[in-house]
């Protein structure tokens, strides 16, 4: 027999009679819906990233130019920012050839207010390796966009067909040595989140 | 049979403790990672349900795991992801040696993995001509350091930053003295984005596999799985057959108890989910067995399957905190791998469910609730009956069981053992009695209860 034979009768000759499978409706009834703004921005301040309530992409690209510049590499998936970043040169590039980003701003369509993460598919990053690889990362999120918790969050992104997806919450970091908290461990050093409210 | 001829909890805890100050430190750090995992829980009112659905789905899950697998790989397989299983440590390394060699490189880049660990890749290659080069920067420092994690979450914690910094003088080029960590990890960043950007093959571990969707999430604070698994051409995930979870939708339960147990945080920084290879990238899973399946079959120890690495456990272990992980001489430490390991090994392990005071701590913050104090008591009868116990501790019960049965030796053992301690006390406070180790044996009362109740009651 092959090795997954054998692996898979083992188990079914050892596993325990069936039982049913829990019901996660009822952890669902905790989620604070009215809250959802304020909590995440304290949370997502808590863990290191800064938070913006902007009211249009007139307003990131200022604060993007009044933080990072103009004279270093900025890439960017949202096509209107154009005139700030590379929005489209970088998709023929190798990952490798993606070592010197010093910016990636991304567009998320999804925050979860108990961890402060976002979520961003890989159509969002442009290239997978980008919201890792990059020096400083920012992300565009529209404030009716955060739901209050992880259960909400998988409700919204259901099954997609994505062939990557990543929940991303602050910048890079480490407590490896003594327990000490570094940011900047191998990926971002900063995030930037702009919450759009356009109303 | 003796476990003296392999190394055994107490003699390694005993070389642990040497450093009194230093054992203080570590439980205070372990301590102090507790109290934050409990700020952390403590802010949910639905805490204990999240604990509950969390381990009745692996509960689910284990009781049909033959067909949750087969769907995982299936639906891996409809995803453009090569499924491999192995039945053992052997078969697993000499899978990944064989992706490896078939692209013709000879260095890989790893992100933690404690399966890998417990398979000893890493030595496997290395004797194949191999280069392992770990990532997270935890692991790169007990690497670089020849040594094993002592902690599945924090790799280091045994580790001074004084220690961290003589090691990167020596492997890195820091001058020497420096023991900041923040110069020390951004130094381990340019020396690893440097082997990110260079290796061809990278092997990743897998926190979560999803059946119903055939995709694997790995969590990270660092971001070194990422920057590993998205600029190789060739990824590998390594993964035991009870990390599936059926549903997409379990993640949510999942992600919420994994960071909040193991450090407080509210979620790790990163938790991929990866589905199908970037166009042009091969990505593989080896599906292990490695006594898993044997485990499911021991139905007082199967629950230690529902684990999800947290290191909970550890860290409120009043024995873990005092003793180190490598006490335990086992990839992965403290109560959990104390009842992990007999189950590979039962002589070579013996002494691991011993080493516990049964306080149940562990038990208590598991987010998916393993009854670990039980197992731990459960695998000290198994062990007894096998006949693994040294042989001390045999004849050591045997003389207890002889004394407790008979009232009339008892009390003669009760007196032998007050005048002993009163007018002999080297006689027991000596290195052949373990219990004095580290600690001074009590004052012995001037008479036992009989004594007293026959002089006080018993005339009237």
């Amino acid at each position: 027999m092959s090795t997954r034979g054998k692996i898979l009768s083992a188990v079914r000759a050892n596993q325990p009679v069936l039982t049913s499978m829990p019901d996660i409706e009822p952890l669902k009834a905790y989620s604070n819906k009215e809250t959802v703004l304020a909590q995440y921005t304290t949370v997502a301040t808590n863990i290191g990233a800064k938070v913006y309530e902007v009211k249009s992409l007139d307003e990131v690209k200022t604060v993007i130019q009044s933080n990072f510049g103009t004279d270093k590499r900025i890439i960017s998936t949202i096509s209107e920012l154009n005139d700030i970043a590379d929005t489209k040169e970088y998709l023929s590039d190798l990952p490798v050839q993606l070592a010197d980003v010093e910016l990636a701003i991304l567009q998320s369509d999804l925050a979860v207010a108990e961890n402060g993460a976002i979520w961003i598919t890989e159509d969002q990053m442009g290239q997978r390796v980008l919201p890792f690889i990059t020096q400083h990362l920012a992300v565009i999120v529209n404030a009716k966009n955060i739901v209050a918790t992880m259960h909400d969050a998988y409700s919204a992104i259901g099954i997609s067909t994505q062939g990557f997806g990543a929940f991303i919450a602050g910048p890079s970091k480490t407590a490896d040595i003594e327990q000490s908290l570094v940011i900047g461990a191998h990926g971002p050093r900063s995030m930037s989140l702009f919450l759009l409210n356009e109303d | 049979m003796s476990t003296t001829s392999t190394k055994n909890h107490a003699e390694l805890a005993g070389q642990f403790n040497a450093d009194e100050n230093r054992v203080d430190w570590h439980d205070e750090t372990l301590w102090w990672i507790r109290q934050k995992r409990d700020k952390a829980v403590n802010q949910f009112p639905e805490w204990e349900l999240l604990r509950e659905t969390g381990s009745k789905i692996k509960e689910h899950t284990l009781s049909n795991l033959g067909n949750y697998l087969e769907s995982f790989e299936a639906n891996a397989l409809a995803n453009g992801v090569t499924v491999h299983w192995a039945a053992d440590a052997k078969e697993h390394n000499e899978i990944v040696h064989s992706i490896i060699k078939k692209h013709g490189v000879n260095r890989m880049v790893k992100s933690k993995s404690m399966l890998t660990e417990e398979c000893h890749l890493n030595e496997y290659l290395a004797e194949n001509g191999i280069e392992v080069v770990d990532s997270d920067l935890g692991e790169r420092i007990v690497q670089l350091a020849k040594e094993p994690p002592s902690h599945i979450v924090l790799p280091c914690i045994h580790k001074k930053k004084e220690e961290i910094g003589d090691l990167f003088h020596e492997h890195l080029g820091t001058p020497a003295g420096v023991s900041d960590p923040q110069i020390l990890t951004e130094t381990a960043r340019q020396h690893l984005r440097e082997v990110f950007l260079t290796r061809k093959v990278a092997l990743t571990g897998v926190n979560f596999a999803v059946a119903e969707t055939g995709e694997f999430v790995v969590c990270t604070n660092e971001g070194n799985a990422d920057m590993g698994a998205h600029l190789s051409e060739v990824h590998i995930a390594s993964m035991g057959i009870e990390k599936i979870i059926p549903k997409r939708e379990h993640l949510g339960v999942f992600l919420r108890l994994l960071t909040r147990s193991a450090t407080g945080q509210p979620i790790t920084t990163y938790s991929s989910h990866y589905k199908k290879p970037r166009p042009g990238q091969e990505m593989h899973i080896v599906i292990v067995d490695n006594g898993r399946s044997v485990q499911l079959g021991r139905k007082d120890f199967r629950n230690s399957l529902k684990c999800i690495r947290c290191g909970a456990c550890m860290n409120t272990c009043p024995v873990y905190r005092r003793s180190g992980g490598h006490s335990y001489h086992n990839a992965i430490s403290g109560p959990i791998g104390s009842i992990l390991a007999p189950n590979l090994d039962m002589e070579k392990y013996a002494d691991l469910p011993f080493a516990s005071t049964l306080c149940g701590s562990c038990s208590n913050v598991c987010p998916v609730k393993i009854d670990i104090h039980d197992q731990l008591y459960k695998w000290r009868q198994v062990i007894v009956k096998a006949g693994y116990t040294t042989k001390t501790k045999t004849v050591g019960m045997k003389m207890m069981q002889w004394t407790l049965s008979s009232p009339g030796m008892y009390h003669v053992a009760g007196k032998a053992g007050r005048i002993v301690m009163k007018y002999a006390p080297f006689a027991v406070n000596n290195a052949l009695n373990p219990w004095y180790k580290q600690r001074d044996m009590p004052k012995p009362p001037a008479e036992s209860f009989d004594e007293w109740y026959k002089k006080n009651r018993g005339k009237k």
